[in-house]
This record gives C-alpha cells, sequence and structure tokens, in this order.
C-alpha cells in the first residue's frame, strides 16, 4: 500500500512549486493513513538530481519516466503511465495537484483507475470510518466534504492550499518502465508562450488585485509595481477583463478564477457577489475604495476608505520602507 | 462538423447559498437556475460557429431532470440544432460523465465541448472523464480553436502562459474566456427553438464513487479595521506585524 504523487514540471525540466506542495501533501495523507510510503512519479526531462530534492518534502521514493516522447504534456497519454504506475506500486490514494495540468490529467486518471476523485480538495484528508476530503463549492460560497466509496482515490489538491512543508533528506530516483508508447501521444505541442516571468496567480501566496475604480489600463502601472514589491501576483475583475485592459486569465471571481491566498489586496473593486465568490477564502481581505459603502468592505479584514491614485503609492513608499 | 456540447443548469450566481437536512442538501427553494456562464458564453457559441463556417450539427446534452429545459431551450434559441436530455439527477462528475459517454458512443461527434468548470460544484472533471471514457484527447482551458480539415490548432491556458497545440478530431475540448464572444438570443433564435427536437433519454446505471456527506458556509469575517487615508503606512505595519502576511 502506498500513495502515489503526481510530480509536474515545466516543459524544461523544473519542477513546479504544486510539485512540492502535493508532495508534502501526500506525506500527510500517508502518515494519516498509518504511514505508507509516498512514491513520486515524475514524467518529463527532469533529472535525477532535480528530483532528489522531493525527499525533503517526504517522498520515499521517485520514479522518473525520461522520454523525448513524453517531454510535453498529453493528457491522455500521461493518464495511462500515472494509472500503470499507481498499479505496479499498489498505490491506493493518488494525489495530483490541481494545476492546468492537473486538470486535464486528474479526471482521466481517476476514470482509468475506476477511481473516486476530489476535484479540488482544500485540506488533508479524514480517515476514521469513512475517506473524506474537503472541497471548495458554489464557487467559494460554501465547503463540501467529498466521500469517497472506491477503493482507489484519486485527490487532485488546490493549488496554495495546503502549502509545502520542507525538512530533510533527499529521495532515491528510479527509472520507471512503461508499456506506453509515443504513439499515445496525440496532441502536438506547438509552441508555448510564457506570459511573462511573473508569479502565476493560482500559485500565488500574495495578490494584487484591481478595478474598473482604476479607470483605465494605462494606470497599472502602481498596481504592477506594488505587487512586484511584494512578490505578489496581479488580477483584476470581470469587466475589466472584459474590455481588455488586463489578460483575460487575470479575471478572478465566481466565471473566472477561484483563488485562495494568504493576501488579497482589492483596489478600486465594489466587492460584487460574483468577484467576492472567487476571493473571499483569501485569508486576509485588504480593500481600498473611495466608497465607503462599497460591499466588499463587508468581506474584508482591512481596509482604507480613499483615493486609490493617492493611497497606492503611498502604501508603495511604506513597504519600500519595510523592504529596506 | 457533428459537434456536441456538454451543458449544464447551475443557480444564478447571485443565488443565496444555503443547506437543509442538517447541511447534507442544497436547499433549492428560490434558487433561479441559468445555464453555466463557460458553457453558454464559449464552449456553445464556440461551437455553432464552427457549425456556421463548416456545415454540420451542433447538439446541446444535458444530464438532469425537466427543470433543465429551461437551459436547453435557451441554447437552442442561442442556435444549437436539437438537444438530449439524460433523464437522471446528475450524482456527481462520474455520473454525468458515464452518461454522456454512453450516448456519444453511438454518435460519432467530431468535436465535444464542455464548459471549463461548473459554477456550482466546481469539478472541472466532466471533459476529461468523458475523454478518457471515450478514449479521444482531451484540451483543458481552450482559449483560441481553429478547425482545418479535421485538425484543430488550439491555445491552452497554462500557469502564466498559452500552450499551443494541434490535434485531430474527434477530441474534447474545455471553452473558457476568450474562445468566443457571449450570443444574446433574438426573438428569431427564440421562436425557432420551439420547434427544434428536445429528445429526453433514459440514464444508464452507474456506480456511485462519491457522495456528499456535509456542506459548512465559509466562517463569517470578524468586522473591517479601517484605516486613515492618509496614513497608509500603518496598513503596511498591520499586514506586516499583525497579519503577518508581508
Ligand atoms: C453571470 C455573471 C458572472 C460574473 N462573474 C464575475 C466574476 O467572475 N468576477 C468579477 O469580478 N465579476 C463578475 N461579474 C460582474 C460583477 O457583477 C460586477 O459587475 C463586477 O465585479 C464589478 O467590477 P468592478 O468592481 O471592477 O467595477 P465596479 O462595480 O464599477 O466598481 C468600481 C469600484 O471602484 C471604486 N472606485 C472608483 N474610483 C476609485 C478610486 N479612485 N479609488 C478607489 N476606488 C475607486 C468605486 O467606488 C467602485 O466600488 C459577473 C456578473 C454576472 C452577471
Ligand atoms: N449535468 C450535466 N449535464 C451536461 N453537462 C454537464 C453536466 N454537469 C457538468 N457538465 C459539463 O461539464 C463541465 C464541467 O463540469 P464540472 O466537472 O461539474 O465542473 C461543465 O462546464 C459542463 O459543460
Amino acid at each position: 500500500m502506498s500513495v502515489l504523487v503526481y510530480i509536474d514540471q515545466s516543459n524544461d525540466g523544473k519542477l513546479k512549486k504544486a510539485s512540492f506542495e502535493a508532495v508534502s501533501y501526500a506525506a500527510k495523507t500517508a502518515e494519516l493513513m498509518g504511514g505508507q510510503e509516498v512514491i513520486a512519479l515524475a514524467i518529463g526531462a527532469a533529472d535525477a538530481a532535480e528530483l532528489s530534492q522531493l525527499g525533503a518534502y517526504g517522498a520515499t521514493k521517485v520514479l522518473k519516466v525520461n522520454d523525448a516522447a513524453f517531454h510535453s504534456f498529453d493528457a491522455g497519454a500521461f493518464a495511462k503511465i500515472v494509472s500503470e504506475a499507481a498499479e505496479s506500486v499498489g498505490a491506493d490514494v493518488l494525489v495530483i495537484s490541481y494545476n492546468s495540468t492537473g486538470k486535464a490529467l486528474a479526471p482521466r486518471v481517476a476514470v482509468r483507475l475506476k477511481a473516486g476523485i476530489v476535484a479540488g480538495a482544500i485540506d488533508v484528508p479524514s480517515v476514521n470510518d469513512k475517506f473524506t476530503v474537503r472541497k471548495s463549492v458554489f464557487s467559494g460560497k460554501a465547503f463540501a466534504d467529498y466521500t469517497l466509496h472506491s477503493s482507489k482515490k484519486v485527490i487532485a489538491l488546490n493549488p496554495n492550499s495546503y502549502g509545502s512543508k520542507k525538512s530533510e533528506g533527499s529521495a532515491a530516483v528510479e527509472d520507471f518502465a512503461t508499456s506506453v508508447g509515443a504513439d499515445a501521444v496525440k496532441v502536438k505541442v506547438l509552441e508555448v508562450s510564457k506570459a511573462s516571468d511573473s508569479i502565476p496567480l493560482p500559485e500565488a501566496e500574495l495578490v494584487v488585485s484591481a478595478g474598473r475604480g482604476l479607470k483605465g489600463p494605462e494606470n497599472w502601472g502602481m498596481i504592477e509595481e506594488l505587487a512586484d514589491l511584494l512578490g505578489a501576483a496581479t488580477a483584476c475583475s470581470r469587466p475589466v477583463a472584459d474590455v481588455d485592459w488586463r489578460p483575460h486569465h487575470e479575471h478572478v471571481g465566481q466565471t473566472g478564477l477561484t483563488i485562495r491566498p494568504n493576501l488579497y489586496i482589492a483596489i478600486g473593486i465594489s466587492g460584487a457577489i460574483q468577484h467576492l465568490a472567487g476571493v473571499n477564502n483569501s485569508k486576509v481581505i485588504v480593500v481600498i475604495n473611495t466608497d465607503p459603502e462599497a460591499p466588499f468592505f463587508k468581506a474584508a479584514d482591512y481596509g482604507i476608505v480613499g483615493d486609490a491614485f493617492e493611497v497606492v503609492p503611498k502604501i508603495i513608499e511604506a513597504v519600500k520602507e519595510l523592504k529596506k | 462538423m457533428n459537434i456536441l456540447v456538454c451543458i449544464c443548469k447551475t443557480p444564478d450566481t447571485t443565488a443565496k447559498i444555503t443547506f437543509s437536512d442538517n447541511n447534507t442538501k442544497f436547499d433549492t427553494t428560490n434558487v433561479q437556475w441559468i445555464m453555466n456562464p463557460t458553457d453558454e458564453w464559449y464552449a456553445l457559441v464556440r461551437g455553432i460557429e464552427l457549425k456556421n463556417q463548416l456545415g454540420g450539427k451542433v447538439t446541446v446534452v444535458n444530464v438532469g431532470q425537466s427543470d433543465s429545459d429551461q437551459i436547453i431551450r435557451k441554447a437552442l434559441a442561442i442556435g444549437a440544432d436539437n438537444a438530449v436530455r439524460i433523464d437522471a439527477e446528475p450524482v456527481d462528475s462520474y455520473f454525468v460523465a458515464s452518461q454522456i459517454a454512453a450516448y456519444a458512443k453511438a454518435q460519432n461527434f467530431d468535436v465535444i465541448f464542455t464548459g471549463k468548470e461548473s459554477i456550482d460544484y466546481n469539478s472541472f472533471a466532466v471533459g476529461g472523464m468523458l475523454a478518457e471514457m471515450l478514449d479521444i484527447p482531451y484540451i483543458s482551458l481552450a482559449t483560441k480553436l481553429e478547425m482545418e480539415g479535421n485538425t484543430a490548432t488550439i491555445d491552452r491556458e497554462i500557469e502564466g502562459g498559452i500552450e499551443k497545440v494541434q490535434v485531430d478530431t474527434p477530441f474534447v475540448a474545455s471553452g473558457q474566456k476568450g474562445l468566443a464572444e457571449q450570443l444574446i438570443p433574438n426573438m428569431r433564435g427564440i421562436m425557432m427553438a420551439r420547434r427544434k427536437p428536445l429528445n429526453v433519454v433514459p440514464a444508464v446505471d452507474v456506480e456511485t464513487l462519491s457522495s456528499i456527506t456535509e456542506y459548512e458556509l465559509p466562517p463569517a469575517r470578524s468586522s473591517v479595521k479601517l484605516v486613515d487615508a492618509d496614513n497608509p503606512a500603518e496598513l503596511v505595519r498591520l499586514l506586516h506585524e499583525e497579519a503577518k502576511v508581508i
């Protein structure tokens, strides 16, 4: 019996932050289940040195499939390899980070293994007489406890909901001989374009977000500056993305991304219910708005009633002072 | 092009979420149903555009009971050609995907669209499951999709960027913002929708792999601590020393 954790990596073989979190979560799950082995499976270009780091997060062993045919992601082919590895190590529980890769992979793996899935887990399982995992539903307006009835279980973990826990150790890395061939790859990746080097929003611990109160795209300089200083990602409300002031992938809320960073700073956003739904599980919420009646203040921990164009530059100065 | 679009009903985005039966059931009293926004705005519209461009037909499928008929009629009014409702209350994503797979197996669809996720159960799972059950490729989070012959070129969103991929039909794609622009049904569409077929078919038996045992509302936040607009440095201090987030 073991817990198998899928390790996501970029095309150049660097492990994604979400992978360290997934291993930490898998280690905790294994412990809760009475001390099972934690086996990591990495498909891609990552080498043994990169992969052995996972030991410090709780992996007992790392299986690696490093074949040029699988250097870019194909949900179908990867699902076959992950399922094969799960069978071969006798894994009952699989942990897959629910990032953009995981969202394509985990549901396929669940079907292959006929495993129940918690698609978007936000907490560790409770494993008494039932196997139950909490997930966010109604776009953040509520939580639901999912009980899995199948013998095999897939936990698709929402990024940034457990955190990575590093200690000592390095893991042995072994090749996993898969029977899945290059013909399983049906999706050809033509090119990958990175939007920027900035922190991807779904993984961000700190987020600076702005809305229509900023009046126009030319005013986002101060938002980006504050985000840079804090090491935060930037986000926006839906109307701002709709009129292309900001890229679509920054849109948070009920019809955009649901996020739960440690800190969410909302600047010039009214706090409509559809916006709140996507962000109200953030640990700390700060609202800056000229209108003291803006609904967002009711969902905030800290607030400033004031003009963003005056307040934000002063915050930037104060953060610079703090970082000195 | 034979196109299938999976649509589900969700509570209106302003719906207040409450639970009954000791927090074990979603209380649907007073809930207004809408078509799941990403299904309507992106998946369905792109399906209709492809059909207009390349010929063929668009079928919408829903797993649900008669309270779904209103959103199915709306999809027909927007421009789908026909509709199928698989008559069952959805249990979980696996149940829904199994029903759609059972129906789609016999139909030879070239492209199957889903929305990226439902705004009620937010599982993002039906599309991937369906692709696995049909053993065809799955491209999630499509923000752009062009067809040439049997080959699609698709932009899919990844963390902090875009991956451009190529895939042959048949495949499943989940649609998201960027893929298309919302279409409002016009009067003619609404009239025509009344004459379009809505076939109700029975569900197949599916094993239950998961169930929700309890719901909970997030804890209410304590009231906001306001900082004077003239002194934002105080906010920074609080975030650093009190909240310890920066
Ligand atoms: C089906 C549906 C789905 C939706 N999904 C989403 C979603 O996912 N995400 C989302 O964000 N929205 C969503 N919306 C839209 C939502 O209802 C609101 O319209 C939207 O969130 C408002 O964006 P905003 O707060 O940026 O703009 P506004 O509501 O225009 O608010 C601007 C705010 O800025 C303040 N302001 C103005 N000037 C300044 C200044 N100088 N300094 C500081 N503050 C200032 C104003 O007081 C106001 O509160 C959805 C709507 C529908 C119908
Ligand atoms: N009951 C249903 N009937 C038809 N399609 C559905 C149903 N539920 C979900 N879907 C489709 O699957 C997508 C993802 O849903 P989910 O996995 O619940 O987040 C939705 O955007 C729909 O396109």
